[in-house]
């Protein structure tokens, strides 16, 4: 059972890192990502999200769901409520607990609702049968994944604004050159676990 | 007049993957070979479509205050119909794509038009509106997945066109390969819109 967890962590997070291999949330980590701050802030406040959703999406599924014969239909309609819902609640904490990083988050933080992460996450729990402890583990590990694409995107962001990049890759050109490459890096990482 | 302008502005001007770059995640994943891209655009544009007609027609109806929630039940209720569909019809296709079908649902794009634009226009502009983004989205990854199915299986359409003396570059149908292939594709674009914006004004 651990070494399962142990696994579904690991590979979320390195060998099929969600944002480098798997393309998932490309939207806000293209971004938010040009101030190591912000990035981090983001990426924890996905991570919350993602850990809550793997629970939700867990309960919906198997007690809400399959019981009535709805899993086939209703499916992504109620995974999308329960995920908008939730990114609502986390709002609210946010802008309770600290409004700078409210301001700071602008428009991305109503975005983790279209973050395709989260709703994959939602969607790759009935997929793969995981029990609730494995939803979670998937949830934070796609979070930490995620958190962890966002930190080093950012920090290489940061020089590239001293570096000299042509005229024409200006702006969102380059970042997906260097996503490239890191992504190429992450390839590095294939083979670390079996794959499910 | 007005139609064609908002129809031919989703494929150059504010087109979604190159210009605006919105909607990239399936952009990126599904682009590995060339039918994967089209079918994509496809389904995308079956759905950008439907929703934005819907939305344009209700959109004195639903209240400001919840219309986000509304817009995001009408994506996934079309989006459901085309899971559906590509799971009955196309099954070979559906398991390609994995879980990118469903995963329309938040795709930007969608959302973003129904925002900026299906929520403020009557249902022809609209339409004409999501088609044209339906287009320049489909045209953008169809071209991405040519690019890269070229390289990486020396193919286009399952047809073989380069020899045997090809050697795949394999890492263009990897993970990296779209990330690169997107970043000088976006560069080329910039190049181009900042050549024929010069030369308008050299006129």
């Amino acid at each position: 059972m651990a070494k399962e967890l142990f696994f579904i962590i690991v590979g979320s997070i390195f060998v099929n890192n969600f944002v480098f291999s798997r393309f998932l949330g490309n939207c806000p980590f293209l971004g938010v990502s040009n101030k190591t701050e912000t990035a981090i802030g983001m990426g924890i406040a996905t991570t919350f999200v993602l850990t809550m959703t793997g629970v939700a999406a867990y309960l919906i599924q198997n007690y809400v769901l399959v019981p009535f014969g709805l899993e086939d239909f209703l499916q992504i309609v109620a995974f999308i409520l329960v995920i908008a819902s939730l990114v609502q609640l986390v709002e609210m904490i946010v802008l309770k607990v600290s409004p700078t990083l409210y301001n700071a988050f602008g428009i991305f933080l109503p975005l983790i609702t279209t973050n395709c992460i989260v709703m994959a996450v939602a969607l790759l729990i009935p997929l793969n049968n995981y029990n609730l402890v494995e939803s979670i583990a998937l949830g934070f590990g796609a979070g930490v994944g995620f958190t962890l694409a966002l930190a080093l995107m950012s920090g290489i962001r940061e020089e590239l604004e001293f570096a000299d990049v042509p005229d024409a890759l200006k702006g969102p050109a380059i970042v997906f050159i260097t996503a490239g490459l890191l992504s190429m890096i992450f390839l590095g990482f294939t083979g670390l676990v079996p794959l499910a | 007049m007005q139609l064609i302008k908002d129809f031919v502005n989703g494929i150059w001007n504010e087109n979604p993957i190159f210009r605006i770059v919105i909607g990239i995640c399936s952009a990126l994943a599904v682009t590995t070979s060339a039918n994967n891209g089209i079918a994509m655009g496809m389904a995308l544009t079956f759905v950008l479509t439907c929703s934005s007609i819907l939305i344009s027609l209700l959109r004195n109806i639903i209240p400001s205050k919840v219309r986000i929630p509304c817009y995001v039940i009408v994506i996934a209720t079309f989006t459901t119909v085309v899971d559906l569909f590509m799971k009955g019809y196309f099954p070979a296709l559906y398991n390609v794509m994995g879980i990118f079908i469903p995963l329309i649902v938040v795709n930007c794009i969608v959302l973003a038009r129904a925002e900026a634009f299906a929520s403020k226009v009557g249902p022809l502009r609209a339409t004409a509106d999501a088609l044209g983004m339906g287009l320049g989205y489909t045209w953008a990854i169809t071209l991405i997945s040519i690019i890269r199915e070229i390289m990486g299986t020396g193919s286009v359409f399952g047809y073989k066109i380069l020899g045997a003396g090809f050697t795949p570059w394999v890492i263009a149908i990897l993970p990296p390969g779209a990330f690169i292939v997107m970043g000088i594709l976006v560069g080329l674009m910039n190049l181009i819109t900042r050549k024929t914006a010069n030369s308008a004004d050299g006129r």
